[in-house]
């Protein structure tokens, strides 16, 4: 046999890097920053700047999670529901009166647990997640207007504010820390451990992905688990943000959240996408709803921005590929 | 190449000329010609990857051509979609049966091409009606109202030729027609073809098996590397020059020379059940031992492999590597355990096409080429390089998606992701299905290379040649159960198809 | 005789349903009274209607989750044309309220067809800006019955043999699908193209411009529905009938309606929006509080979905002739 060296790679990593999708974002959002510099003299303001970050913390920590999932190939429209009770079941606990640390307990049990209970359905039972996770979602939100109906929740305690309202260091909210401490675990997790790799072969073929050894349902098992997780930890944020809770809290958010792992970059089919990408995708988010707030424009036009973005951003690509064809 | 001389006293039905397809990055077709004669059945031979597919996606019309004419009864014509197709009354019965489970039987044979009735409704009682004259005229005992799920797979192939003659076709592609089929089905098949050449229909046949070409094919056409190489009649032709036009070259499949050392036992199967699909697996396999398992398309070797593998269950059985017993409950047990499987189906089970070599390789070995749960890409490319240059890999770098490669690469790659786990039992299912004759003779190499080394290797193959060729000894399997285990002189081609067929007893 | 084995799902979500209006009657014997029925029927009828063609893009292995955004949109320009010119004919109204539903359907189809684009990525982003073209449209404000025409308002109240137009419209609608579904070489296609898309090609059919017109369908039904939304509750503003499209999801689900594609039944989408329906109209009537709906319409989706997926599972390959004929 003629021994052959093959080698490792063509291109650098460097080069693959400057054509990927996340570069192309980046140079978005850095447009969007610039023009929003120039179209309000309030946008370069350190406070305002931070003030806008609230806009998609919360809901970038759980799309770090659904990113994972998506690129395993299933899907987790719950989490938003996974809010509603997680901030119900703690605003339960606190009208007996449980500190902070109890309820911080209480949101990331009750996010674990539902995430347990999608898990169980998917993996073990082997349901499709998408309608799975449309059931659960009725059901969740839906224990959450059994318990409050129209009424609301108050009266957290004063030290649970923290998580929600608090700064760490001038005008770095603990929130923003959080977000930022979570994106580098769930970017370590998926590009470089063991375990990522595994997400990326399920995500591209689950047949071959078990057929190499890989423990399929364990790993997605986990990636629900984790979403719940990050669903309760979002619940934490925006329940001592906002200081009370609706059953109606964070309605329509798990459209938000895919939303903005799709425009960070990853495939909705599975199998490929990255943790930068949702960061960066988190930012633009971030920043067209601040620059168009600044601007005056209502909310519900900024969804017009973001709804064309991510059709657009899909679309341009193909548009511009079949005319070169 | 000598146009045939009976062939040119002939008008062709359907004539390809200088037909050309590009697809990005391959040149599947370059000016190739094909003659197709009425009441001739016309054998296109070639290796994979030798174009007969596009041909028949061309003929189709689910292909367009990028040069090149079709001619159809003297006339210039284009297919611009299947239905198109259809309607010059071109018909395909395919390999894999392409028909749809919540259908009725009647509704699967008129897809595209119901009879009307008023209001330009499906005529549903006619279209029964039809349905039920063409299954009778092919002996098909099938109600047309059955919805095709409830069918089984043999009852879904008569389902698939009665949909090709429902369409008034005058040109039937048959493509690889008896790879599922049972032997008797076969001969079915057989009677069928002579039906339709007496009714003067123009056939395509596209196989493999060359004793199937010399019985039926009335021409021949190979093709190579999407080139054309040859035609005429069969008569005109013998299996030796058919061989040498389709690998360009004089090959006789020769196979490694092996010692028959084989070591202490390794594995130990002993009973093992399955509800429906095999019952009563004993057999055990030596260190540097190959032991072939043969039986026709479905008699259950796949199946049983696969559940020895952790893959389907319930099943019943006690395995026993090494004497001691093992629980196995998935492929990740088995793996633990050192039993690994390069599966038949590369495509959906062996690789994950989209992911690049170097981390096909690794998947199941990353326990190894990681540090607690970091990878280390340095350790990764080290071990797929090295098991790369070993099985000869052919790929412009590592970090190539397998999907890039050609199907005997793909098959080295699977190879290698199972070899860098260092497994002690290794289970190749059809090893070199579908893969180029110099890709499997790199494959056979290696095959002895391992057993030569102490791996104990189980071979399941349905090609006879190989069978015979690789294996220390040879179990076959017919309808789930073992029927013969033949080793030494018994190791011939016609013990293995009687027992394989259950035909008497062997001689 | 049980001839096919979807009929027997039907028939299993048919009993339940009767099983449950048994339940209600024994705590309110009046609720099965034929006209509370009616009643029952007609206020679910937009959910029967949007169910159906969202049953006809799940069985395309598509999904269409800007349904109700589409309602409302149409139903918002309709309603705003109404007050704009109070003196055009109905027939008129309707025929603008489908026709811009068929293009906002159209658009989505086109994404998919053309663009390759995952319909759930298509939908999601379509359902956003629809909503956001109504604010633009309407400036965030609300079209109000006073507002509205005498004859924009009664049209789906009007009773043509002791029924609403609004049930008779979802009568039309069901009569007519079961026709296109099983009597037209389109409607066959559905099945085929979500069943085996591979083989589709090869039987002929375009698989993506069957998508296309499955989320046209879709389109169109969902610009009818937002006028007799709109009409039969006699206001229009950005928010009307939010979340609405999971209802008609979870409708199609209930009704044995394979995510997966290529399973499903008129008669499916239909019994499972009259579950929904029936659920949501005879909580009050029990004295459970409303807020109950939305957990029981969930746990409803997964029983349904565990169900049928039991009911589907495939059977492993027959090799053993003993498993072949079971003693």
């Amino acid at each position: 046999m003629t021994a052959r060296i093959i080698p490792d790679r063509l291109q650098s990593p460097l080069q693959r890097r400057l054509k990927s999708w996340e570069t192309l974002l980046l140079a978005v959002a850095v447009a969007i920053f610039i023009f929003n510099s120039f179209a309000s003299e309030y946008f370069l303001n350190a406070w305002n700047l931070s003030d806008a970050t609230f806009n998609f913390t919360e809901k970038a920590m759980i799309a770090f999670a659904m990113a994972l999932l998506i690129i395993a190939g299933e899907i987790d429209l719950s989490v938003a529901a996974i809010i509603a009770l997680a901030s119900t079941a703690m605003g339960a606990a606190a009208q007996i009166g449980a500190s902070p640390s109890v309820l911080v307990l209480i949101g990331l049990g009750t996010g674990l647990a539902c995430g347990a209970f999608n898990a169980v359905l998917v993996t073990v039972m082997g349901l499709p997640s998408i309608v799975v996770t449309i059931g659960t979602m009725s059901l969740f939100r839906g224990i959450s207007y059994i318990v409050l109906g129209d009424t609301a929740y108050g009266g957290y305690p004063a030290g649970f504010a923290f998580f929600g309202q608090g700064y760490v260091w001038w005008v770095i909210s603990f929130e923003f820390v959080l977000f930022a401490i979570l994106a580098v675990i769930f970017g370590v997790l998926l590009h470089l451990t063991s375990f990522g790799r595994t997400v990326y072969a399920i995500g591209n073929n689950p047949t071959g992905a078990l057929f190499s050894g890989i423990r399929v349902a364990r790993v997605k098992f986990i990636l629900f688990l984790l979403t719940g997780l990050m669903s309760g930890i979002a619940a934490i944020c925006l329940t001592s943000r906002l200081g009370s809770t609706r059953p109606s809290i964070a309605f329509g958010m798990e459209l938000e959240v895919v939303t903005m792992v799709v425009l960070g970059g990853v495939s909705i089919l599975g199998g490929s996408g990255s943790i930068p990408g949702v960061v960066i995708a988190a930012f633009v988010m971030g920043l067209v709803t601040f620059g168009l707030g600044l601007l005056n424009v209502p909310g519900i036009v900024m969804s017009i921005v973001i709804g064309a973005l991510l059709i657009g951003v899909i679309a341009l690509p193909r548009i511009w590929a079949m005319r070169r064809l | 190449m000598q146009p045939a001389a009976t062939a040119a006293a002939m008008t062709p039905m359907l004539s390809l000329d200088g037909i050309t397809k590009v697809f990005p990055g391959v040149r599947a077709l370059s000016e190739v010609s094909l003659q197709l004669y009425p009441g001739q059945v016309t054998a296109l031979v070639g290796e994979n990857g030798a174009g007969k597919s596009t041909v028949v996606k061309i003929l189709t019309g689910i292909y367009q051509p990028d040069g090149g004419t079709i001619t159809l009864d003297g006339a210039a014509v284009t297919f611009p979609n299947a239905k198109a197709a259809a309607d010059a009354g071109i018909t395909a019965i395919h390999q894999e049966t392409v028909l749809f489970d919540e259908l009725t039987v009647a509704e699967n044979i008129f897809l595209g091409h119901a009879p009307r009735g008023r209001f330009g409704l499906i005529d549903t009682a006619e279209m029964v009606r039809k349905a039920a004259a063409i299954l009778h005229g092919i002996e098909a005992a099938i109600d047309p109202d059955t919805r095709l799920r409830d069918l089984g797979i043999a009852s879904k192939h008569l389902v698939a030729i009665a949909r090709a003659l429902s369409i008034d076709a005058r040109i039937v592609i048959m493509d690889e027609p008896t790879a599922a089929l049972s032997h008797k089905e076969i001969t079915e098949l057989y009677a069928l073809v002579e039906k339709l050449k007496a009714q003067g229909k123009a056939i395509l046949f596209i196989s493999h098996k060359f004793d199937e070409i010399f019985r039926i094919a009335d021409h021949y056409t190979v093709f190579r590397d999407g080139q054309f190489v040859g035609a005429g009649a069969i008569t005109d032709v013998t299996p030796d020059a058919l061989v040498q036009m389709m690998v360009g070259r004089a090959v006789d499949q020769i196979f490694p020379k092996r010692g028959h050392k084989t070591g202490r036992e390794v594995l130990k199967v002993v009973g093992y059940d399955h509800p429906t699909e095999f019952e009563g697996i004993n057999f055990t396999l030596h260190q540097g031992e190959i032991l072939g398992f043969y039986g026709l398309v479905g008699a259950g070797r796949s199946e049983f492999m696969q559940s020895l593998f952790g893959i389907t269950r319930p099943a019943k059985g006690v395995t026993r590597i090494d004497g001691a017993v093992t629980v196995i409950r998935s492929p990740a047990d088995a793996v633990a355990n050192g039993i690994v499987y390069v599966p038949e189906d590369r495509g959906r089970q062996g690789a994950i096409m989209a992911l690049p070599i170097f981390q096909n390789i690794t998947i199941p070995s990353l326990h190894r080429t990681s540090r607690h749960g970091f990878l280390r890409l340095a350790r990764e490319f080290e071990l797929a390089r090295d098991y790369t240059t070993r099985l000869d890999l052919r790929a412009a770098s590592l970090d190539t998606p397998v999907g890039n490669l050609s199907g005997g690469n793909q098959q080295k790659v699977v190879i290698a992701k199972w070899l860098a786990t260092q497994p002690r039992v290794i289970i190749l299912d059809e090893p070199t299905k579908g893969i180029d004759i110099g890709s499997k003779a790199a494959v056979h190499a290696f095959m002895a290379e391992l057993a030569a080394q102490g791996l104990a290797i189980i071979m399941v193959s349905s090609e006879i040649p190989e069978v015979l060729g690789m294996s220390d000894r040879v179990i076959v399997m017919r309808e789930g159960r073992i029927v013969a285990e033949v080793a030494g002189d018994g190791m011939t081609p016609e013990t293995l198809v009687r027992h394989a067929a259950g035909i008497g007893a062997a001689a | 005789m049980i001839k096919t084995f979807l009929r027997a799902r039907e028939a299993i979500l048919a009993g339940a349903i009767l099983l449950l209006l048994a339940l209600i009657a024994i705590r309110f014997a009046g609720f099965i009274a034929p006209a509370n029925l009616a009643n029952v029927f007609n206020d679910t009828a937009p959910l029967i209607i949007l169910a159906i063609g969202q049953m006809i893009v799940i069985l395309t292995r598509c999904i269409d989750l800007s349904v109700a955004a589409n309602l409302a949109l149409t139903g918002m320009v309709v309603a705003m044309m109404n007050v704009a010119a109070p003196g055009l004919p109905l027939i008129f109204t309707i025929t603008v309220a489908i026709g811009l539903g068929t293009t906002l359907g159209m658009f989505n189809g086109l994404m998919v067809w053309k663009l390759g684009i995952p319909p759930i990525v298509v939908t999601l982003g379509t359902m956003t800006i629809f909503r956001g073209t109504i604010f633009l449209l309407s400036d965030g404000k609300w079209v109000n019955s006073h507002e509205m025409s005498a004859a924009f308002k009664a049209f789906p109240r009007a009773m043509i043999l002791g029924l609403p137009v609004l049930s008779w419209i979802a009568i039309a609608t069901i009569l007519l699908f079961t026709l296109i579904l099983s009597r037209t070489t389109l409607g066959r296609a559905f099945f085929a193209v979500g069943g085996n898309p591979h083989a589709a090609v090869y039987a002929g059919i375009n698989v993506g411009r069957t998508q296309f017109w499955a989320f046209t369908i879709s389109g169109a039904l969902a610009g009818l529905t937002g006028y007799l939304w709109v009409a039969r509750y006699a206001v229009a503003y950005v928010d009307i009938a939010l979340g609405f499209e999971l209802d008609v999801v979870a409708a199609c689900v209930i009704g044995g309606i394979a995510i997966a594609g290529g399973v499903g039944s008129v008669g499916g989408a239909v019994l499972g929006a009259l579950f929904l329906g029936i659920i949501k109209n005879a909580l009050p009537v029990v004295n459970i509080s409303p807020f109950w709906q939305l957990s029981i319409s969930g746990a409803a989706i997964i029983i349904a979905v565990a169900l049928n997926a039991r009911a589907a599972r495939t059977k492993g390959r027959i090799i053993l002739k003993r498993a072949e004929h079971p003693a």
